[in-house]
Protein backbone atom coordinates (compact mmCIF):
# COMPACT_ATOMS: atom_id res chain seq x y z
CA UNK A 1 0.00 0.00 0.00
CA UNK A 2 1.33 3.22 -0.97
CA UNK A 3 2.56 5.99 1.51
CA UNK A 4 -0.32 8.12 0.74
CA UNK A 5 -3.19 6.45 2.24
CA UNK A 6 -5.33 8.42 4.58
CA UNK A 7 -3.88 7.07 8.30
CA UNK A 8 -6.37 8.50 10.26
CA UNK A 9 -10.49 9.84 10.35
CA UNK A 10 -12.59 12.62 11.72
CA UNK A 11 -14.58 10.49 14.43
CA UNK A 12 -16.83 13.13 16.36
CA UNK A 13 -19.94 13.75 18.42
CA UNK A 14 -21.74 15.59 15.66
CA UNK A 15 -24.31 16.11 18.45
CA UNK A 16 -22.57 17.34 21.53
CA UNK A 17 -24.70 18.87 24.50
CA UNK A 18 -25.06 22.31 23.73
CA UNK A 19 -27.06 25.73 24.62
CA UNK A 20 -28.54 25.77 21.04
CA UNK A 21 -31.22 23.11 20.52
CA UNK A 22 -31.37 20.80 17.69
CA UNK A 23 -34.16 20.90 15.11
CA UNK A 24 -35.77 18.59 12.71
CA UNK A 25 -35.28 19.10 9.41
CA UNK A 26 -39.01 19.91 9.14
CA UNK A 27 -39.45 22.12 12.37
CA UNK A 28 -39.55 25.31 9.69
CA UNK A 29 -42.54 23.87 7.69
CA UNK A 30 -44.00 23.19 11.32
CA UNK A 31 -44.59 26.86 12.49
CA UNK A 32 -44.72 27.88 8.10
CA UNK A 33 -47.11 25.15 6.85
CA UNK A 34 -48.56 23.96 9.77
CA UNK A 35 -49.95 20.31 10.97
CA UNK A 36 -53.38 19.13 10.48
CA UNK A 37 -55.03 17.29 13.04
CA UNK A 38 -55.35 13.86 12.70
CA UNK A 39 -59.03 12.91 13.41
CA UNK A 40 -61.16 10.31 13.00
CA UNK A 41 -61.70 10.55 9.42
CA UNK A 42 -57.84 10.87 8.73
CA UNK A 43 -56.78 7.48 6.79
CA UNK A 44 -53.26 8.27 6.52
CA UNK A 45 -51.40 9.90 9.23
CA UNK A 46 -47.80 11.29 9.10
CA UNK A 47 -45.33 10.94 12.41
CA UNK A 48 -41.91 12.32 11.80
CA UNK A 49 -39.28 10.40 13.59
CA UNK A 50 -36.70 13.07 14.12
CA UNK A 51 -33.71 12.84 15.20
CA UNK A 52 -32.23 9.59 14.50
CA UNK A 53 -28.83 8.11 14.21
CA UNK A 54 -27.71 7.50 10.40
CA UNK A 55 -24.76 5.85 9.38
CA UNK A 56 -23.51 4.88 5.40
CA UNK A 57 -21.08 1.77 5.88
CA UNK A 58 -19.56 1.49 2.90
CA UNK A 59 -17.06 -1.16 2.21
CA UNK A 60 -17.09 -5.07 1.33
CA UNK A 61 -19.83 -7.05 2.44
CA UNK A 62 -18.23 -9.72 4.54
CA UNK A 63 -15.77 -7.99 6.31
CA UNK A 64 -18.88 -5.50 7.31
CA UNK A 65 -21.32 -8.35 7.81
CA UNK A 66 -19.12 -9.66 10.62
CA UNK A 67 -18.44 -6.11 12.67
CA UNK A 68 -21.82 -5.13 12.57
CA UNK A 69 -23.15 -8.70 13.78
CA UNK A 70 -20.84 -8.85 16.61
CA UNK A 71 -21.63 -4.86 17.42
CA UNK A 72 -25.48 -5.05 16.42
CA UNK A 73 -26.41 -8.53 16.71
CA UNK A 74 -28.10 -8.88 12.98
CA UNK A 75 -26.30 -8.71 10.00
CA UNK A 76 -26.46 -7.32 6.74
CA UNK A 77 -29.60 -7.95 4.57
CA UNK A 78 -28.71 -10.36 2.31
CA UNK A 79 -29.81 -9.59 -1.30
CA UNK A 80 -30.57 -6.04 -3.19
CA UNK A 81 -33.49 -3.86 -1.60
CA UNK A 82 -33.98 -5.52 1.70
CA UNK A 83 -33.58 -4.12 5.37
CA UNK A 84 -32.67 -5.92 8.48
CA UNK A 85 -34.00 -5.24 12.10
CA UNK A 86 -33.60 -6.08 15.23
CA UNK A 87 -36.38 -7.53 17.32
CA UNK A 88 -38.04 -4.48 18.37
CA UNK A 89 -37.34 -2.92 14.81
CA UNK A 90 -35.57 0.08 16.91
CA UNK A 91 -32.57 -0.62 15.15
CA UNK A 92 -32.41 -1.34 11.04
CA UNK A 93 -29.73 -1.65 7.83
CA UNK A 94 -30.83 -1.32 4.23
CA UNK A 95 -28.69 -2.20 1.31
CA UNK A 96 -28.47 0.82 -0.61
CA UNK A 97 -25.79 -0.12 -3.26
CA UNK A 98 -23.41 -3.28 -4.18
CA UNK A 99 -21.27 -1.97 -1.17
CA UNK A 100 -23.38 0.52 0.74
CA UNK A 101 -25.22 0.43 3.42
CA UNK A 102 -28.03 3.01 5.66
CA UNK A 103 -27.64 1.82 9.22
CA UNK A 104 -30.43 3.41 11.44
CA UNK A 105 -30.64 3.36 15.20
CA UNK A 106 -32.77 5.43 17.76
CA UNK A 107 -31.09 9.33 18.00
CA UNK A 108 -27.83 9.50 20.46
CA UNK A 109 -26.65 5.95 19.67
CA UNK A 110 -24.58 6.52 16.66
CA UNK A 111 -21.74 7.87 18.07
CA UNK A 112 -20.97 5.36 20.03
CA UNK A 113 -22.00 2.71 17.56
CA UNK A 114 -19.84 4.46 15.04
CA UNK A 115 -16.95 3.68 17.52
CA UNK A 116 -17.30 0.30 18.32
CA UNK A 117 -17.49 -0.38 14.42
CA UNK A 118 -14.42 0.88 14.08
CA UNK A 119 -13.21 -0.98 16.74
CA UNK A 120 -14.80 -4.07 15.37
CA UNK A 121 -13.28 -3.44 12.20
CA UNK A 122 -10.00 -2.93 13.28
CA UNK A 123 -7.31 -0.73 11.36
CA UNK A 124 -8.28 -0.38 7.91
CA UNK A 125 -4.50 -0.07 6.59
CA UNK A 126 -4.31 -3.65 7.67
CA UNK A 127 -5.13 -5.25 4.80
CA UNK A 128 -6.47 -3.95 1.18
CA UNK A 129 -9.44 -6.30 1.77
CA UNK A 130 -10.86 -3.97 4.71
CA UNK A 131 -10.81 -0.94 3.57
CA UNK A 132 -13.88 0.94 4.34
CA UNK A 133 -15.97 4.02 5.27
CA UNK A 134 -18.08 4.95 8.07
CA UNK A 135 -20.00 8.39 7.67
CA UNK A 136 -22.03 9.85 10.19
CA UNK A 137 -25.29 11.19 8.12
CA UNK A 138 -28.10 11.95 10.88
CA UNK A 139 -28.11 15.44 10.24
CA UNK A 140 -28.50 15.06 6.57
CA UNK A 141 -32.01 13.13 6.38
CA UNK A 142 -34.56 12.65 8.36
CA UNK A 143 -37.55 9.93 8.94
CA UNK A 144 -41.30 10.13 8.21
CA UNK A 145 -43.52 7.41 8.52
CA UNK A 146 -47.09 6.58 6.90
CA UNK A 147 -49.62 4.33 8.00
CA UNK A 148 -53.35 4.14 7.87
CA UNK A 149 -54.92 2.38 4.94
CA UNK A 150 -54.60 5.18 2.10
CA UNK A 151 -50.91 5.35 2.78
CA UNK A 152 -50.55 2.98 0.02
CA UNK A 153 -52.61 5.19 -2.43
CA UNK A 154 -50.87 8.11 -1.66
CA UNK A 155 -47.38 6.25 -2.47
CA UNK A 156 -48.96 5.47 -5.83
CA UNK A 157 -49.58 9.52 -6.88
CA UNK A 158 -46.09 10.47 -5.57
CA UNK A 159 -43.82 7.31 -7.45
CA UNK A 160 -43.32 5.49 -10.23
CA UNK A 161 -42.14 2.32 -8.14
CA UNK A 162 -44.59 -0.11 -7.82
CA UNK A 163 -46.11 -0.34 -4.27
CA UNK A 164 -48.37 -3.52 -4.54
CA UNK A 165 -47.51 -5.63 -1.95
CA UNK A 166 -47.06 -8.07 -4.16
CA UNK A 167 -43.73 -5.95 -5.59
CA UNK A 168 -42.90 -4.27 -2.37
CA UNK A 169 -43.33 -7.09 0.31
CA UNK A 170 -42.36 -6.23 4.00
CA UNK A 171 -39.04 -5.83 4.47
CA UNK A 172 -37.99 -3.94 1.13
CA UNK A 173 -36.57 -0.95 0.86
CA UNK A 174 -35.68 1.16 -2.28
CA UNK A 175 -33.89 4.43 -3.46
CA UNK A 176 -36.14 5.96 -5.88
CA UNK A 177 -37.82 8.98 -7.22
CA UNK A 178 -40.61 10.52 -5.29
CA UNK A 179 -42.25 13.35 -7.08
CA UNK A 180 -38.98 14.19 -8.79
CA UNK A 181 -37.24 14.53 -5.63
CA UNK A 182 -35.43 11.02 -4.78
CA UNK A 183 -35.83 9.57 -1.25
CA UNK A 184 -35.66 5.98 0.05
CA UNK A 185 -38.62 4.42 0.53
CA UNK A 186 -39.36 0.84 3.07
CA UNK A 187 -41.59 -1.10 4.72
CA UNK A 188 -40.48 -2.50 7.56
CA UNK A 189 -44.04 -3.37 9.14
CA UNK A 190 -47.04 -4.29 7.41
CA UNK A 191 -48.77 -1.30 7.85
CA UNK A 192 -45.93 1.40 7.68
CA UNK A 193 -44.49 2.66 5.22
CA UNK A 194 -41.10 4.92 5.77
CA UNK A 195 -39.51 7.40 3.91
CA UNK A 196 -36.08 8.99 4.16
CA UNK A 197 -36.00 12.06 3.09
CA UNK A 198 -32.90 14.90 2.58
CA UNK A 199 -32.71 17.54 5.03
CA UNK A 200 -32.98 19.85 1.76
CA UNK A 201 -36.26 18.23 0.32
CA UNK A 202 -37.68 17.82 3.70
CA UNK A 203 -40.55 20.93 3.35
CA UNK A 204 -40.74 20.26 -0.48
CA UNK A 205 -41.49 16.27 0.21
CA UNK A 206 -44.07 17.27 3.78
CA UNK A 207 -45.77 19.75 1.52
CA UNK A 208 -46.35 17.23 -1.30
CA UNK A 209 -47.36 14.46 1.01
CA UNK A 210 -50.12 16.93 2.70
CA UNK A 211 -51.58 17.94 -0.78
CA UNK A 212 -51.52 14.42 -1.63
CA UNK A 213 -52.73 13.34 1.68
CA UNK A 214 -55.41 16.24 1.37
CA UNK A 215 -58.40 13.65 -0.15
CA UNK A 216 -57.39 11.05 2.44
CA UNK A 217 -57.57 13.89 5.30
CA UNK A 218 -54.32 13.13 6.23
CA UNK A 219 -53.11 14.12 9.75
CA UNK A 220 -49.71 14.85 11.13
CA UNK A 221 -49.09 13.01 14.52
CA UNK A 222 -47.07 15.51 16.18
CA UNK B 1 -43.65 3.16 -18.03
CA UNK B 2 -40.48 2.19 -19.79
CA UNK B 3 -38.66 -0.21 -17.26
CA UNK B 4 -34.84 -1.01 -17.91
CA UNK B 5 -33.28 -3.71 -15.70
CA UNK B 6 -30.82 -2.46 -12.92
CA UNK B 7 -27.74 -5.31 -12.67
CA UNK B 8 -26.89 -4.28 -9.18
CA UNK B 9 -30.81 -3.75 -8.09
CA UNK B 10 -31.29 -6.62 -9.60
CA UNK B 11 -34.99 -5.63 -10.38
CA UNK B 12 -36.52 -3.39 -13.38
CA UNK B 13 -36.48 0.28 -12.99
CA UNK B 14 -38.36 3.13 -13.82
CA UNK B 15 -36.62 4.61 -17.11
CA UNK B 16 -36.64 7.73 -15.14
CA UNK B 17 -33.66 6.45 -12.38
CA UNK B 18 -31.42 6.16 -15.21
CA UNK B 19 -29.14 8.29 -16.93
CA UNK B 20 -27.09 7.79 -20.26
CA UNK B 21 -23.42 8.44 -20.25
CA UNK B 22 -22.26 7.70 -23.72
CA UNK B 23 -20.25 5.02 -25.47
CA UNK B 24 -18.86 2.55 -23.35
CA UNK B 25 -15.72 0.12 -23.42
CA UNK B 26 -13.59 2.95 -24.24
CA UNK B 27 -9.88 1.98 -23.29
CA UNK B 28 -8.10 4.99 -21.74
CA UNK B 29 -4.66 4.53 -23.09
CA UNK B 30 -2.16 2.82 -20.63
CA UNK B 31 0.53 5.53 -21.37
CA UNK B 32 -0.69 9.07 -22.13
CA UNK B 33 2.61 10.68 -22.35
CA UNK B 34 3.31 8.38 -25.01
CA UNK B 35 0.27 8.61 -27.50
CA UNK B 36 0.44 10.85 -30.68
CA UNK B 37 -2.04 13.91 -30.62
CA UNK B 38 -4.32 12.15 -33.01
CA UNK B 39 -4.80 8.58 -30.36
CA UNK B 40 -5.04 11.03 -27.99
CA UNK B 41 -8.14 13.35 -29.57
CA UNK B 42 -9.77 10.02 -30.85
CA UNK B 43 -9.68 8.65 -27.42
CA UNK B 44 -11.28 12.17 -25.61
CA UNK B 45 -13.25 13.53 -28.49
CA UNK B 46 -14.31 10.56 -31.03
CA UNK B 47 -16.99 8.47 -30.33
CA UNK B 48 -18.49 5.74 -32.72
CA UNK B 49 -22.44 6.35 -33.79
CA UNK B 50 -23.80 3.29 -34.82
CA UNK B 51 -26.57 2.43 -37.06
CA UNK B 52 -28.04 -0.31 -34.66
CA UNK B 53 -26.29 -2.51 -32.13
CA UNK B 54 -24.53 0.01 -29.64
CA UNK B 55 -23.07 -0.34 -26.44
CA UNK B 56 -23.52 2.32 -23.74
CA UNK B 57 -22.44 3.16 -20.45
CA UNK B 58 -25.79 4.03 -18.07
CA UNK B 59 -26.23 5.15 -14.15
CA UNK B 60 -28.31 4.42 -12.39
CA UNK B 61 -28.49 8.08 -10.99
CA UNK B 62 -31.62 7.59 -8.47
CA UNK B 63 -30.82 4.01 -7.08
CA UNK B 64 -27.96 2.38 -6.20
CA UNK B 65 -26.16 5.12 -7.97
CA UNK B 66 -24.35 2.56 -10.21
CA UNK B 67 -22.58 2.45 -13.49
CA UNK B 68 -23.53 -0.53 -15.62
CA UNK B 69 -23.15 -1.47 -19.44
CA UNK B 70 -26.60 -1.69 -21.82
CA UNK B 71 -26.51 -2.97 -25.52
CA UNK B 72 -28.72 -0.63 -27.34
CA UNK B 73 -30.26 -1.02 -30.56
CA UNK B 74 -30.35 2.76 -32.06
CA UNK B 75 -32.67 2.16 -35.10
CA UNK B 76 -35.39 0.22 -32.52
CA UNK B 77 -34.03 1.91 -29.84
CA UNK B 78 -34.79 -1.70 -28.34
CA UNK B 79 -32.42 -2.32 -24.79
CA UNK B 80 -31.26 -5.94 -25.90
CA UNK B 81 -29.24 -6.72 -22.35
CA UNK B 82 -27.51 -4.85 -19.46
CA UNK B 83 -24.48 -6.02 -17.72
CA UNK B 84 -22.36 -4.80 -15.27
CA UNK B 85 -18.90 -3.44 -16.06
CA UNK B 86 -15.91 -5.57 -16.31
CA UNK B 87 -18.24 -8.18 -17.97
CA UNK B 88 -18.52 -9.15 -21.92
CA UNK B 89 -21.71 -8.09 -23.55
CA UNK B 90 -23.67 -11.14 -24.92
CA UNK B 91 -24.88 -9.55 -27.84
CA UNK B 92 -23.47 -7.88 -30.18
CA UNK B 93 -23.48 -6.98 -33.66
CA UNK B 94 -21.27 -9.82 -34.83
CA UNK B 95 -22.87 -12.20 -32.57
CA UNK B 96 -26.46 -10.94 -34.25
CA UNK B 97 -24.86 -11.51 -37.64
CA UNK B 98 -23.52 -14.86 -36.86
CA UNK B 99 -27.12 -15.85 -35.66
CA UNK B 100 -28.18 -14.61 -39.52
CA UNK B 101 -26.57 -17.12 -40.75
CA UNK B 102 -27.67 -20.04 -38.80
CA UNK B 103 -30.91 -18.54 -39.45
CA UNK B 104 -31.90 -16.88 -36.05
CA UNK B 105 -32.61 -13.77 -36.82
CA UNK B 106 -35.50 -13.10 -38.37
CA UNK B 107 -35.40 -9.33 -38.95
CA UNK B 108 -32.86 -10.13 -41.38
CA UNK B 109 -33.83 -8.27 -44.41
CA UNK B 110 -33.10 -4.89 -42.96
CA UNK B 111 -29.52 -5.75 -42.50
CA UNK B 112 -29.20 -3.62 -39.14
CA UNK B 113 -27.47 -6.36 -37.31
CA UNK B 114 -24.32 -6.52 -39.41
CA UNK B 115 -23.91 -2.92 -38.55
CA UNK B 116 -20.82 -2.82 -36.91
CA UNK B 117 -19.52 -6.21 -37.46
CA UNK B 118 -16.53 -6.87 -39.05
CA UNK B 119 -16.04 -6.87 -43.31
CA UNK B 120 -15.36 -10.44 -43.12
CA UNK B 121 -18.85 -10.68 -41.06
CA UNK B 122 -21.01 -9.14 -43.45
CA UNK B 123 -18.78 -10.91 -46.30
CA UNK B 124 -20.14 -14.47 -44.86
CA UNK B 125 -23.47 -13.23 -44.29
CA UNK B 126 -24.08 -11.44 -47.18
CA UNK B 127 -22.35 -13.25 -49.73
CA UNK B 128 -21.01 -10.10 -50.97
CA UNK B 129 -17.93 -7.36 -50.27
CA UNK B 130 -19.23 -4.86 -47.45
Amino acid sequence: MSEQTATWFNHYDVRPQSEVPAESPLAWSYRKTGRPAVSQQSRVVLRERAMLGHLILRGGAIVLDEAVRRVLGFGLPGRPNTLTQDDDGQRSIQWLSPDEWLVIVPGGEEFALEGRLREALGDARDTAVKNYAIVNVSGGQTLIELEGECARELLMKSTPYDVHPEAFPVGKGVTTVFAKANLILRRPSEQRWELVLRRSFADYCYRWILDAGAEYAIGVDA
Amino acid sequence: MFLIYCPHCEELREEEEFHPKGQAHIVRPADPEACSDEEWGDYLFFRDNPRGIHHELWVHAVGCRKFFNVTRNTVSYEILETYKIGEPPRITAESLASDEVQGKVQVASSGQQTVGATNATVETVKGEKA
